[in-house]
């Protein structure tokens, strides 16, 4: 019989690891009962941000897609709307993210990309439930709701993820 | 005291330029998506379209009931008291009828499986400069 090993390096252990600490924070989350659906802190996005200063920005796409991936399936949500919202959320937040890293990091610092990947989350959902959920016009009405939450917990996000990475790095 | 200075050094710490004008920038983002997503002003007409031809502008004012016909039936259209709505669709979602009433200017509802839309319009150009 053929055995397949799948030879795992040390970065894949990291990356398992750290995401299995944004999969804590989302389900931590996932119980805290939410004012409006679509309101969320997202503090799983201070690790994705953390990741993407300390390891890069492969290692952050990675370790948030897997996020998404993995917290659907414990919360039973894996392929329903809940899920493709996430995951709509958490690409575009990534691509944002891709393109904020290439601004100059002397002036715009974690809380700069904290917020902006906020935005992208809320724009990545919202465009999910425009095309698929809820095909009519009523939803606009709650766009300012949403920007206005993700500007503040953008804005705490990335001061945690600031004081984060002003940390030095242990050894283990 | 002492420790508001603490948390504003702190705030300072992590807060760079960029981000305070990032910041800046989203607020006044948001004030400007509340004032043109949230516009309170009373509609004062609704636009009917079906697929891309207008079928007419009525004013809210007058109750009158209008039917307009789409690829699968026909849609009749509740005007009174200043609202509008979809009453009738022979559409299998009913997401236009559910919609019910709307009353402010900007608000739309559309009836996707028949191509017909309303939107309301408000009383935005100064008409009355006009007649002075």
């Amino acid at each position: 019989m053929n055995v397949k090993h799948i030879q795992t390096t040390v970065e894949d252990h990291q990356v398992a690891k750290l995401a299995a600490f944004a999969i804590a924070l989302h389900m931590i989350e996932a119980v805290i009962p939410s004012p409006l659906p679509g309101v969320k802190p997202g503090i799983a996005n201070i690790i994705t941000l953390f990741v993407l200063y300390r390891y890069g920005f492969a290692t952050a796409a990675w370790v948030s897609i897997l996020r998404v991936f993995a917290s659907s399936l414990l919360l039973g949500q894996f392929l329903s709307p809940a899920f493709s919202l996430s995951l709509g959320g958490a690409v575009v937040s990534l691509v944002v993210l891709w393109l904020a890293a290439h601004l100059p990091s002397r002036h715009f610092g974690p809380v700069s990309l904290s917020i902006l990947a906020a935005f992208g989350h809320i724009a990545g959902q919202l465009i999910i439930v425009r095309l698929w959920l809820i095909p009519h016009a009523g939803i606009s009405y709650l766009i300012p709701i949403f920007a206005t939450a993700a500007l503040f917990f953008g804005l705490i996000n990335g001061l945690i993820t600031a004081k984060l990475i002003n940390v030095k790095p242990s050894n283990n | 005291m002492c420790n508001f200075l603490r948390l504003n050094n702190q705030l300072t710490k992590y807060l760079r330029l960029g981000d305070s004008i990032l910041i800046l920038m989203s607020i006044i983002g948001i004030i400007w998506l509340f004032n043109t997503l949230w516009s309170n002003e009373q509609a004062a007409k609704v636009q009917i379209r079906q697929g891309e031809k207008i079928i007419g502008t009525y004013s809210l004012n007058q109750a009158r009931e209008v039917q307009v016909k789409g690829p699968i039936g026909v849609n009749t259209i509740h005007i009174s008291n200043g609202r509008a709505r979809f009453s009738k669709s022979p559409c299998h979602n009913q997401y236009c009828v559910h919609q019910g009433w709307l009353n402010r200017a900007g608000q739309a509802a559309i009836c996707l499986p028949n191509q017909i839309s309303l939107e309301l319009i408000g009383e935005t150009k100064p008409y009355d400069s006009l007649n002075y």
